[in-house]
Order: C-alpha cells, then structure tokens, then sequence
C-alpha cells in the first residue's frame, strides 16, 4: 500500500471508529442486545442439553457462538447505516471530489466495521467466561473465535456497505436486518443439526452458510481443534468477504460515477 | 363530553387507523411475519426440546409454543400502535386530532380497538399456520376463544403501555422504547419449556413474571384442561388498568406540550 493510501485509509479508519463510539446508542445495543438473547437462550432451553444426543454437558457452552455471529450482523447494519448517512448528507460526494481513493474508502469503513466487532468479541468472552463458559480449545481458541467473528463482521459489513450504496438510504439498510436475523434463526444456532426433526428445516440449516460459521465457532467451546468444523468455517467467512466486498466495491464505483 | 362524542372519535380513529394498514401493507407486516417467522423457528427447529425429560405437554410441541406465539404476537401489534401514534405526531396529524376531537380519551380508544382488530387478524392467520403444520388440538372451541381473549388483553396492555410511551416521546425514534421492555417482558418467560424446566436467570425471573402466569394459563386452555386462568387473566387485567393511567398521563403531557 502506498503511504498516501495508507494515509487515507488510516483516517477514514479512525473516522469510522470515532462515530461508532460517538453513538453510544447504536453501539450499547449492538454489546447488550446479543448478550441478552444469550441469556435468554441460555436459561431458556437448557433443558435441551438433556436430549439424547446432544453434544454439550452444557447448553450455555452451545449457545455461546450465537451473541458472536448476532453482534456481527449488528456491525453490518452500523456500517451500512454510516455509509447510508453520509450519502443522504452528500458527505460522500463532497469526498469523491478529494483525491481520496475508492479503496480507502471501504477499507476505512470496514476497518470501523472489524474494530466494533473485536471490541463486541472482547465482551462477549468476559461475560462468557464470568457465567461459566469453558473454552475447549483454550486461550487460542479464543483469539481464533475473534478473528472468525471479526472475518464475519467484515463480511456482512460489505453487504451492509453494498446495500448502503445500492439504495443510499439508511432505512432501507436497517429494513435488510431482520432478513440477516432470519438467516441466523434458520440454521444450527439453537440445536445440532442432526437433532432438527423437521425435516425440511434441517435442510434449510444444511444450505445455510450461517450453520456453518455457527459450528465452527462452537467447536473451539464444546469441542476443542475441529478442523473439519473450522475449515468449513474459514471457507463460509472468506466467501462472505469476498462477496461482501467485491459487491461494496462494485456498489462504490457505480455510486461514485453518478456524483 | 358526552359518550357519542367519546365513541365517534374512538370510531373514527380506529377507522383511519384500520384504513392506513390496509392501504399501506408495509405498516403490519411486520407484526404479521414475525409471530410466522417464530412459529416457523420454534416449531420446525426446536421440536426435539418436546423429548427433554419432564416435558410432558399433552398438545405438542407445536401447541405448546403457538401459545406463547400468539400473545407474543398480540402484544407487539399494541405495541406497533405506538409508532403508528408517533408517526402522527410527527406528520402533525396528531396535534389537528388532539385539537379537533371532542373527548381526546376517545383518540386512546380509537387505537386500543385498532390494535383489537389487528391482533385478532394476526392470531387467526397463525392459528391457520399452526394446524397447517401439524399442531394438535386438545382444548374445545370455548378454549380456543379463551386464549384468544388472553391475547386480546396482552394486545390491550401493549397498546395501553406503547401509546403512554408515544405521547411522552411524539417521536418515531422512540421506537426501542417501545419495543424493548415488552419484548424482555415476553421472552422472560417460559417460551420453549415449561417453567420447571427454566434455568439461570431466566427461571429466576419468569416466576415473578405476570406474562408467565398468561403463558400458562393459555397453554392449559389449548391443552384442553383449563387450569390457573383467574391468575393469568387476572394479571393481564391489572396491568392494562395500570397502564390506562400511564396512558392517559401520556395524553396529559401530549396536551400540555401543544
């Protein structure tokens, strides 16, 4: 990267991360809102840990991937959200008339995107491990748990970053987040797939990628190295990155082209 | 005021009301596909929860979340009405209504039947989506309309506590306001197990919850063995009568402020 680039994406980093903590009302939610659901789940159907066949001594250990994947969706509507702001304000156009690149742009949001989401990560395992979560893989488990999370954050950040441009307003972009909601609610996030007794629901979690980064954030709590888990894993958050960010970049050039 | 004047703006809120979600499906959708969506996710994903050891609920487990579904679903579309109201008063339209009705209490009717109509559509629809997919019926008809009235209270007290939230803020940015305390009223109860089965603090706290008495009162009506309904109806009640006050002080403020 060149040092202008660098230089470029640095502030728009820092400016992204500046207004996510100047907005205590978007960011308490996006730590408070999975905690909670977390709680919830976790009181509410630890009971299925007694199913014959469950993979966890504990339902609290099951559950704990979901606050990860829940408040990364949260960073995606931030983002996009943001983006969708600065273009009804025209501070995007104002700034396509600098020489400031397309390429730092995004990566300034998305560098914003990736800092909410391992701050998010860091709570999470501190209220994890207060309530008694024990991380199978251990401390590197942990950190890989967080750069998975912080990979899908990414992800989801791009396709929040691409509906912003697409649509260039906020509304809609938070109108996009129940459909992400659904997409969590549609996979293994509340029990093992081979424990779904519906049969067409259990192919719904099959196809949904989201089952898959749920489960390998799962395998590093209940399991320990899976690497067949976190293979899938990587691959489902390296294909959301991709198609996040291309579709973004794409999004980007075409919005820039209008101004 | 006379009681016409009550009822005919009553009746001509209700009216418009009905009339905007009708023309404009995008306002009660949301309350519409969400009770489906969980119905969906409940009853599809969690079915396996019905094998747990001490779960022994004789309707299913289909039976046993649809009831927590349609008083959930109940209290979001009264919940709703809040941003219905808020929308108003930031159009301006309210502050004409405030000004042009006779008896402005009947402005807060006007809305509770509003949310009475909707809530009732809502529960039919997942009632249908519910034997579509396979739930089983213990309870009689006289059951069935007494889970639905349980519903109807749950709706009434949303609305009650939504509207007192709206006419405070007269803003739609109130809007997790309105939502969040009804929605960790709902989900602190027993949702997917039967309150013996609870755990942490959620067990805890859905002993003291009114909404779990209401949850129980229904699935024991549903389940065709009607057991603890002075409780659950009787809860529900004291609530909406509380949050009449909390309203109608909302319409106070909402006066005061012009």
């Amino acid at each position: 990267m060149s040092s202008a680039l660098s230089t470029q994406v640095g502030f728009l980093i820092r400016r992204s991360m500046l207004r996510t903590l100047r907005q205590p009302a978007a960011v308490i939610p996006s730590i408070t809102f999975p905690l909670i659901l977390f709680g919830i789940n976790a009181g509410g159907l630890a009971a299925a840990a007694q199913i014959p066949g469950f993979p966890a001594d504990s339902y609290l250990d099951f559950i704990f991937a979901f606050p990860f994947i829940q408040g990364a969706l949260f960073g995606a509507t931030m983002a996009g959200g943001d983006l969708a702001r600065d273009i009804e304000t025209g501070f995007l156009n104002r700034l396509s008339l600098t020489p400031v690149s397309r390429v730092a742009l995004l990566a300034g949001l998305m560098g914003g995107v990736v800092g909410l989401a391992l701050l998010q990560g860091l709570v999470f395992v501190t209220v994890g491990v207060l309530a008694g979560v024990q991380f199978a893989a251990g401390v590197g488990g942990v950190a890989v748990m967080l750069v998975l999370m912080a990979l899908t954050a990414l992800g989801f950040g791009g396709l929040g970053a691409w509906l912003a441009v697409r649509t260039g307003s906020g509304e809609a972009v938070q109108g996009a987040f129940p459909l992400f909601f659904v997409a969590i609610f549609l996979s293994s996030v509340n029990l093992p797939r081979e424990l779904i007794a519906v049969d067409w629901f259990r192919a719904v979690a099959t196809w949904n990628p989201v089952s898959y980064l749920i489960e390998g954030m799962r395998s590093l709590v209940i399991t320990g190295w899976d690497p067949t888990a976190l293979a899938l894993a990587f691959a489902v958050a390296a294909a959301l990155v991709v198609l996040g960010l291309t579709a973004a970049a794409a999004g980007m050039r075409t919005r820039l082209g209008r101004t | 005021m006379s009681r016409s004047s009550f009822s005919a703006v009553a009746l001509a809120v209700a009216w418009r009301a009905l009339h905007n979600a009708v023309t404009r499906p995008a306002l009660i959708l949301p309350s519409i596909i969400f009770p489906l969506f969980f119905l969906v996710a409940f009853a599809g994903g969690l079915s396996r929860v019905g094998d747990v050891p001490g779960f022994d609920f004789p309707g299913g487990y289909t039976a046993f979340v649809f009831v927590w579904i349609v008083l959930q679903s109940c209290a979001f579309t009264g919940a709703f009405m809040g941003f219905n109201i808020a929308a108003d008063f930031e159009s301006g339209f309210s502050r004409r209504l405030l000004l042009a009705a006779a008896d402005r209490r009947g402005i807060l009717a006007g809305y509770v039947i509003t949310g009475l109509v909707r809530s009732t559509f809502t529960a039919l629809l997942l009632f249908v989506a519910a034997l579509v997919s396979g739930m089983r019926l213990e309870g009689s008809l006289l059951d069935l309309l007494g889970l639905l009235a349980l519903g109807w209270l749950a709706n009434v007290v949303g609305t009650l506590f939504a509207l007192g939230v709206a006419l405070r803020m007269r803003s739609v940015q109130a809007g997790p306001l309105l939502q969040t305390p009804i929605f960790l009223l709902m989900f602190l109860a027993p949702v997917w197990v039967p309150l013996d089965l609870l755990s942490g603090f959620v067990g805890a706290v859905a002993g003291f919850n009114p909404i779990t008495f209401a949850v129980e009162a229904g699935r024991s009506l549903i389940a065709g063995s009607a057991t603890g309904l002075p409780l659950g109806y009787g809860l529900l009640a004291l609530m909406a009568l509380v949050l009449t006050g909390w309203a109608l002080t909302g319409l106070r403020r909402a006066e005061a402020a012009g």
